[in-house]
């Protein structure tokens, strides 16, 4: 497997990130891996706590260090690894060529300081834009992501700004130094529907514009489904499946994955029926079991399930899933679509 | 924020009034007075006296008598030092309590606040323990304490200071000392509380992820929201500083503000009292409210209407 000849510009493997915490070890991230091409769009999709958010800070080493710690795996960018580099180097690859948005636009931007002062700040470091330069990029910027007025708006504080505003703010400054790789960290959790889809819209258009690759994080599959190449999907800072973005949701091949897309609403089928959600909650990564983290929620789980951990079973070149039963879930899969589809 | 500053202003008048009242109140209700000091008047005396004064009038016609002249800004002379106005009285010591009150704040916000960040920034380090240690250690020893140590150690065993009373710069050395110790503490923690929540935020993880450099985070990220708490209690406490503290006064025997006001209240000395009360209490209004007009250059957020 190569790192960087075949356009691929992030591989991580194996990556083990650990948080010393009063409970014990927490093993937020435990073990993930995944390619990502160039121009390609990721989605990293699991529940609250299940290691999705953590996977990506330690991308840009943003754990906090103590308590959290990457202990194990290799993260190269663009053939670089960046478990090696030091924190300056690593400085010059945050921002300009790694960019992250985060979930909560409210708090995410300094309140006091003005919006052009937080978007020069960037392109003077990194670019080495003057005064006049870095102002003029951030009001090219803000025009891009569609804020109106942005020379008047500028200079606004982020709270004269709306929810969705923010995030378009975050964006621009995310996108302002151009970089190879975006990290949307639940970019559309804080804000309201339709917001949202404006928001997924921008992003879609602006990676092919300028052809960046995207990681986007989410709990919500529905975020996903129409933005993503490929899907991973994390369950106790494990992957549990990994497959095609097309794939997965036709012919997913772990339960859990399974279970999610039951819980996602379908307006169109399921009028006046309750909605299926997964029953009970993630486990406490501090203790977890022997065997799978989900069998305790699982419904097709069995004895081997609670007593062994799963295999990471290989459906197709392309397609993994972490399950005792993986070829079988599989195979009710191909079964239900074919029924489906007839 | 005209309006808002000039309605606050307007506000210190009645208030001072009020807190004027209450103790004029106290002071009478307290049993004695000036003049019933060691050994009793005869009572042609003691009438004149009454008359003087105006207390063989009705307690109300006094009570109105006293704030009329207090909101002329008269407090009249004091009845323990009948030469001298009780505005001479306060404004001669003044200077003194200010100096040192003055010397005080600086020193401790100094060090408060390079101490409180530095702790924020090495949380749970040696230099985290040790500082907010001795920031325990500074606001739990009280001053009458720490004051007669400092003496002992720096004045009657190393003969590098005076001990006491008012004259060149090495005297000023152990009161300041012991005055900004509690306010460099009480500083040092307020600073490293307002840094490390701030530092915790996602605006910060923001910059951070921006490529920033630490300092640069620091400085032009968090500072400006972690002193905020800070920001709160160093108006107050700076007026408090300014018109004296008692106990540091009496210690290193300093002619100030503080000394004299319980002096006046010693010697039942009335206007003397009231004078000082007031001056107090519009100093301390003045001083919160520049602390919440400050509040708007630091957080955009706070509007004035």
């Amino acid at each position: 497997m190569s790192t960087n000849g075949n356009g691929t510009i992030l591989t991580v493997k194996d990556l083990r990130t650990y948080f010393n915490t009063e409970d014990g070890v927490v093993k937020a991230v435990d073990g993930i891996s995944f390619d990502l091409k160039k121009g390609e769009t990721l989605g990293i999709v699991g529940e609250s706590g299940s290691g999705k958010s953590v996977t990506n800070l330690s991308v840009m080493r943003l754990i906090p260090e103590p308590p959290g710690k990457i202990v194990n795996g290799d993260i190269i960018f663009n053939g670089i690894d960046v478990r090696a580099l030091s924190i300056d180097e690593v400085r010059k690859i945050r921002g300009k060529r790694i960019a992250m948005i985060f979930q909560d636009p409210m708090t995410s931007l300094n309140p006091f300081l003005k919006i052009s002062t937080q978007l020069m700040e960037v392109t003077k470091l990194h670019l080495g834009h003057s005064k006049a330069e870095a102002r003029e990029h951030a009001i090219k910027m803000l025009e891009t992501v569609g804020i109106p007025d942005a020379e008047s708006r500028v200079d606004g504080y982020p709270h004269e700004f709306s929810g969705g505003m923010r995030q378009r703010v975050m964006i621009a400054m995310a996108l302002s130094c151009d970089p190879e790789l975006l990290i949307a960290d639940e970019p559309t959790t804080a804000l309201d529907v339709t917001i949202q889809a404006q928001i997924l819209e921008l992003i879609k258009s602006l990676k092919s514009r300028m052809g960046t690759s995207v990681i986007l994080i989410t709990h919500d599959l529905g975020v996903v489904a129409g933005m993503t190449d490929k899907i991973i999907v994390m369950y106790a800072g494990k992957v549990f499946e990994q497959a095609p973005t097309g794939e997965l949701f036709s012919t997913p091949a772990n339960p859990y994955t399974k279970g999610l897309l039951r819980s996602v609403p379908d307006p169109a089928h399921e009028q006046g029926a309750p909605l299926y959600q997964i029953p009970g909650l993630p486990p406490d990564v501090a203790r977890l079991p022997p065997g799978c983290p989900f069998a305790e929620r699982c419904d097709r789980a069995e004895d081997i399930c609670t007593r062994e951990y799963p295999p990471f079973v290989q459906i197709n070149e392309h397609h993994h899933s972490l399950c005792h039963f993986a070829e079988e879930v599989y195979a009710e899969s191909q079964q239900e679509r074919a029924v489906s589809t007839v | 924020m005209l309006a808002f500053t000039l309605r606050r202003l307007l506000i210190i008048v009645p208030m001072a009034l009020l807190v004027v009242s209450v103790t004029w109140g106290l002071i009478r209700m307290a049993p004695g007075s000036f003049y019933s000091e060691e050994r009793t008047l005869p009572p042609a005396v003691e009438a004149n006296i009454r008359e003087k004064y105006g207390l063989d009038k009705p307690i109300y016609q006094q009570y109105f008598m006293m704030l009329a002249n207090v909101v002329r800004g008269d407090f009249g002379t004091s009845l323990r030092y009948q030469d001298q106005t009780v505005n001479e009285i306060i404004f001669r010591h003044l200077p003194y309590s200010a100096t040192i009150g003055l010397l005080a704040y600086l020193l401790a916000l100094v060090i408060g606040l390079a101490a409180g960040v530095m702790a924020a920034l090495r949380q749970n380090s040696a230099f985290d323990y040790g500082s907010m240690a001795g920031a325990m250690l500074g606001l739990s020893v009280p001053n009458f304490v720490l004051g007669p140590l400092l003496v002992i150690v720096f004045s009657l065993w190393l003969f590098w200071l005076p001990p006491a009373r008012w004259g060149g710069i090495s005297n000023l050395v152990l009161p300041v000392l012991t005055l900004a110790a509690i306010y460099t503490a009480y500083i040092a923690r307020l600073t490293r509380a307002g840094m490390l929540e701030i530092m915790r935020s996602d605006y910060i993880r923001t910059a951070r992820a921006k490529g920033l450099d630490e300092k640069t985070v620091l400085l032009k990220h968090a500072m400006r929201g972690g002193i905020v708490p800070v920001l709160s209690f160093t108006g107050p406490a700076l007026a408090s500083l300014l018109a004296g503290t008692v106990v540091v006064e009496k210690v290193f025997a300093i002619p100030g503000l503080g000394n004299i006001f319980i002096q006046s209240v010693l010697n039942r000395d009335e206007p003397l009292t009231l004078g000082i009360v007031a001056f107090l209490s519009i100093l301390i209004m003045v001083f919160n409210l520049l602390v919440d007009i400050s509040y708007g250059f630091l957080d955009p957020r706070i509007r004035y209407d």
